[in-house]
């Protein structure tokens, strides 16, 4: 009786340890390593709840001068929901892995590492870290766009040429954490509301308050919050591997 | 053993009272099984689990007050929803539970609407009624509906809302590229409120298109459309070499003359052409409005309205482009192009400078031979069987009719009536975008083409397409927000002839008609003075300094200008207020300095708006260092008290003046008369 119970539990295990091992991707063959993994680009991106991010996520390995290494084995990973493709890769001869990322399904902030071994087997880890807008972000980007990034955006483009540098006071960008996280909640619907005036700031930001709704205003501040760099500290959640 | 057993049956059931008493003994614990399966049940440990969550916080007293034990349920008959997810889901309404990490018991992200009005399954699908988390979110063999992933969850607000809305950008996009690729010529998409979806590509008449290209192009672009212009909307059929040959052959086969014929080359165009003034007169027309084009540095600039014209000179036939140039009507009088009005040496240079944007790789390969009976016959055949003229205007071609399945409920399609293949996720989104993906993925003999979309433009589609449900059509029509509808307005008369042949409408909207991109016309004749209406139809200026498009110049004669500005000054008038009911000449020179000191300090217009070319900057707004020669003043106070109400959507913000604030502001817009124009070109 106890034989058959034991060999069971042997066979419940084994097929347990298969199914799990099945689904993860045959270990890479590394012919190289490096001592430090950067981001090369693709971080701080502003992306939707389970969409594609706009643009790859390239990381580098490096040896100790600073110079790519090919052929190092490089392991993307992030919260559940994040998916890569593809999740591992060797670098190529310019030292890059480059990834495509789909964010989780909830709002908010998810750090994705990237990690690859060095010489000694030690694990080196990059934290990158990307945004993902929710339905009440999304409206507030889309108003972003359509009214406020002429002014608060420096970036000019042939296509929407930026005003920032007509105004005698600049415009804070909406990333702008330093400056925005300091300010409340209620204080931001009031600028945006009542104009520059109403927190004695200047004129050239004009009363919205009569043009958007309540809900609207609500919605850029949500936006304005999520995309705050230093991340803004009383709202948004954070999304890492437990 | 066997002996053993037969004790052990005595023991219990020997006599009668001792089988009595067993079979009571299993059927109590029978009946105890049943309290037992309820009190094990799912559902009761995602509640034990949230009321210890919440013991550890500090409004846990509150929360418990709200917590509800036993099975939750949101009912709404009239929208056929019974969902029991506030069961587990047990914080969907607790503000302070924002930012919990555990998806269970988080606050319900912020949206328009409450939970109890709409329910969950509405946007969320899944089964609404069952109470394990596996029945609930995933498609099992007795329930079908599968929860929606997050990325296509705008196609929840799609059902009811079939207008273009703020939250929902990919829905937009999405319903925007099944008209802009012509999804709806093969597909019929009949909405909710009994609208269909119109495709907006239109694909050109192919009954004279031996007079426009050659059959190597022809050949060539059936071959791969993308390879001329990447921008182009007509999918990829996958042809081979021969049917791409007997495609050709049969139309150009069935091509006719135009009547009357097109004329022969005026001169050498190539030669006779200046190239700079070709450069000059291109960027004068604005045809890069609607036209795009690859620069030297291989950036593609211009619109999408009409063709990419990157290659244009190897496409079309010189004395096609001549034609077309001079009068496009004469080609296709449904055309979307306005008919510039170009003298003849303007005609040479433009045709001499299209002409020689070519791209010969495009044809270089191709060699045909003079095509056989045969050949075309079998090209008919492909014609019929790929549903080209579902598109296409060809010769002696029907139109077919529902060339391919309806899709007005493809967004509810069981999975049962679906076939799915190696590789596609066994879920209706999983089958819907691998069908836009790669529709012959699904079998090489299926006549779906491939469209070329990025990821994710197939998630926009996807998302559009699983709007249209079963419960978006059976809703209560009151639950509906209808699409804008274009109206069938036409002016009448000289004037609307004029403004047809100019295509105004491809641009400008007017009474709810035309096209979005420059401003809407409806109320202009009360805005404008009928001067200035004259000066800019003669020689469009800049008005808006930071926009590339622009108003191109049509060349018009004096009468037809006088035409235009007679029918727009008496008809288009808004009425709301009269044109004339607020005179300038009744402005006094302090009401103009006070209007001068609310837009340089209180209301700093000068932030977006030029009033002084010399001092103001701002270039977000139209200049209106003109705007006494030309708006009305009683167009400007009413716009400076309501922009939104004169224009819907304007970004112009309500400033929330008063009245004496607006009409000193209108005392001092309408003393700025400089020469506007000029002067924003030099700058």
């Amino acid at each position: 009786m106890k034989s058959v119970l034991i060999a069971l539990c042997a066979v419940t295990l084994l097929m347990g340890g298969c199914s799990r091992k099945s689904k993860q991707p045959a270990p890479l063959q590394s012919t190289a390593t490096g001592t430090a993994i950067v981001e090369s680009s693709g971080g701080k991106q502003i992306g939707y709840i389970g969409m594609l991010l706009d643009q790859l996520v390239v990381v580098q390995v490096n040896d100790a001068s600073g110079n790519g290494v090919a052929g190092a084995a490089v392991y993307f990973s992030g919260p559940s929901g994040v998916g890569f493709a593809p999740a591992s890769a060797l670098t190529d001869s310019s030292g890059q892995v480059t990834s495509t990322v789909t964010l989780g399904q909830q709002a908010g902030r998810y750090k994705l590492i990237a990690s690859t071994r060095d010489a000694s087997g030690k694990t080196i880890a990059l934290t990158i870290e990307e945004i993902a807008l929710g339905h009440q972000q999304t409206v507030g980007a889309q108003l972003n766009v359509q009214y406020c990034v002429r002014c608060h955006d420096p970036e000019s483009t042939p296509e929407r040429v930026s005003n920032m540098d007509n105004l005698s006071v600049k415009p804070h960008p909406f990333a702008e954490g330093d400056t925005l996280n300091k300010m409340t909640d209620a204080d931001l619907v009031a600028i945006i509301s009542h104009g520059g005036p109403a927190l004695n700031k200047s004129p050239e930001m004009p009363p919205w308050g009569y043009t958007l709704s309540k809900s609207d205003i609500a919605a850029l501040v949500s936006y304005i919050r999520a995309v705050a760099d230093p991340p803004y500290e009383a709202g948004g959640l954070v999304y890492a591997q437990k | 053993m066997w002996n053993k057993l037969q004790a052990l049956w005595r023991f219990f059931f020997g006599d009668s009272a001792r089988a009595f008493g067993s079979a009571s003994v299993i059927l109590l614990v029978l009946l105890a099984s049943a309290p037992a399966k309820n009190h094990f049940s799912e559902w009761r440990h995602y509640q034990k689990q949230y009321l210890r969550f919440i013991r550890g916080r500090a409004d846990a007293v509150t929360l418990e007050r709200h917590f509800q034990g036993g099975i939750q349920q949101i009912w709404i008959p009239e929208q056929q929803v019974t969902d029991r997810c506030t069961t587990c889901h047990l914080g969907l309404k607790e503000a302070s539970l924002a930012d919990v990490n555990s998806v269970a018991f988080r606050k319900h992200p912020v949206i328009p609407h409450s939970l109890t009005e709409f329910g969950c399954t509405t946007c969320h699908r899944g089964q609404g009624a069952a109470t394990t988390v596996q029945e609930a979110h995933s498609a099992t063999e007795q329930w079908e509906q599968a929860l929606l992933p997050a990325k296509y969850i705008e196609a929840g607000c799609g059902q009811c809302h079939l207008e273009n809305q703020t939250g929902t950008p990919f829905l937009n996009q999405g319903r925007q590229l099944i008209s802009r690729y012509g999804c709806t010529h093969c597909h019929t998409i009949t909405q909710a409120d009994g609208t269909v979806i119109i495709p907006d590509d239109d694909p050109p008449s192919l009954k004279h298109i031996a007079d426009k290209t050659t059959r190597a192009w022809i050949y060539a672009w059936i071959k791969d459309p993308q390879a001329y212009a990447s921008t182009a909307t007509m999918p990829n059929y996958q042809f081979s070499d021969d049917d791409a040959r007997d495609i050709s052959a049969f139309i150009v086969a069935q091509s006719t003359s135009l009547e009357p014929p097109l004329q022969p080359l005026k001169a050498d165009v190539k030669e006779t052409a200046d190239a700079a003034a070709g450069t000059t007169l291109y960027g004068q027309s604005f045809c890069a409005s609607c036209h795009a084009m690859q620069n030297a540095a291989g950036m593609m600039v211009g619109g999408n309205v009409g063709p990419e014209l990157t290659g244009i000179g190897t496409k079309a036939k010189p004395e096609w482009l001549q034609d077309w140039v001079a009068n496009p009507n004469h080609y296709d009088p449904g055309t979307m192009m306005p008919h510039y009005r170009f003298d003849a040496r303007q005609v040479v240079t433009l045709t001499g400078f299209l002409e020689s944007k070519t791209e010969p790789d495009f044809v270089a390969n191709v060699h045909l031979e003079p095509a056989t009976p045969q050949q075309i016959e079998h090209g008919k055949r492909l014609v019929l069987e790929n549903g080209c003229a579902s598109c296409h205007e060809i010769n002696g071609i029907k139109k077919p009719e529902n060339f391919a399945p309806e899709l007005s409920r493809i967004g509810s399609k069981p999975l049962n009536q679906l076939i799915f293949v190696e590789g596609v996720e066994h879920s209706l989104p999983g089958y819907v975008s691998a069908k836009v993906r790669n529709p012959r993925g699904f079998g090489p003999s299926l006549k779906m083409p491939q469209f070329k979309f990025t990821p994710q433009q197939i998630d926009e589609v996807t998302t559009a397409l699983l709007a249209l449900t079963d419960r978006a059509q059976s809703q209560p029509p009151t639950m509906r927000i209808a699409s804008v509808q274009q109206t069938k307005y036409q002016p009448a008369g000289n004037a609307g002839q004029l403004m047809r042949d100019l295509r105004c409408f491809t641009c400008h909207m007017i009474n709810g008609h035309g096209g979005d991109m420059a401003p809407d016309l409806t109320w202009e004749g009360t805005a404008v003075q009928r001067e200035w209406l004259t000066q800019f139809l003669k020689n469009p200026g800049t008005l808006r300094p930071a926009l590339i498009r622009r108003m191109p110049k049509f060349n018009l004669t004096d009468a037809e200008i006088n035409t235009l500005t007679d029918y727009m000054m008496t008809v288009y008038q808004t009425p709301e207020f009269n044109r004339d009911s607020l005179p300038a000449t009744q402005f006094t020179p302090a009401q103009v300095e006070q209007g001068r000191q609310l837009f340089y300090s209180k209301f700093a217009c000068q932030s977006c708006h030029i009033a002084d070319y010399k001092t103001d900057k701002g270039y977000i707004g139209p200049a209106l260092a003109a705007t006494g020669k030309r708006f009305n003043p009683a167009w400007v106070y009413h716009w400076l008290k309501e922009p939104q109400a004169l224009r819907p959507g304007t970004i112009e913000p309500n400033q929330h003046m008063t009245d004496d604030e607006a009409r000193s502001l209108t005392a001092f817009l309408m003393s700025l008369k400089s020469g506007g124009a000029k002067e924003a070109m030099k700058k």
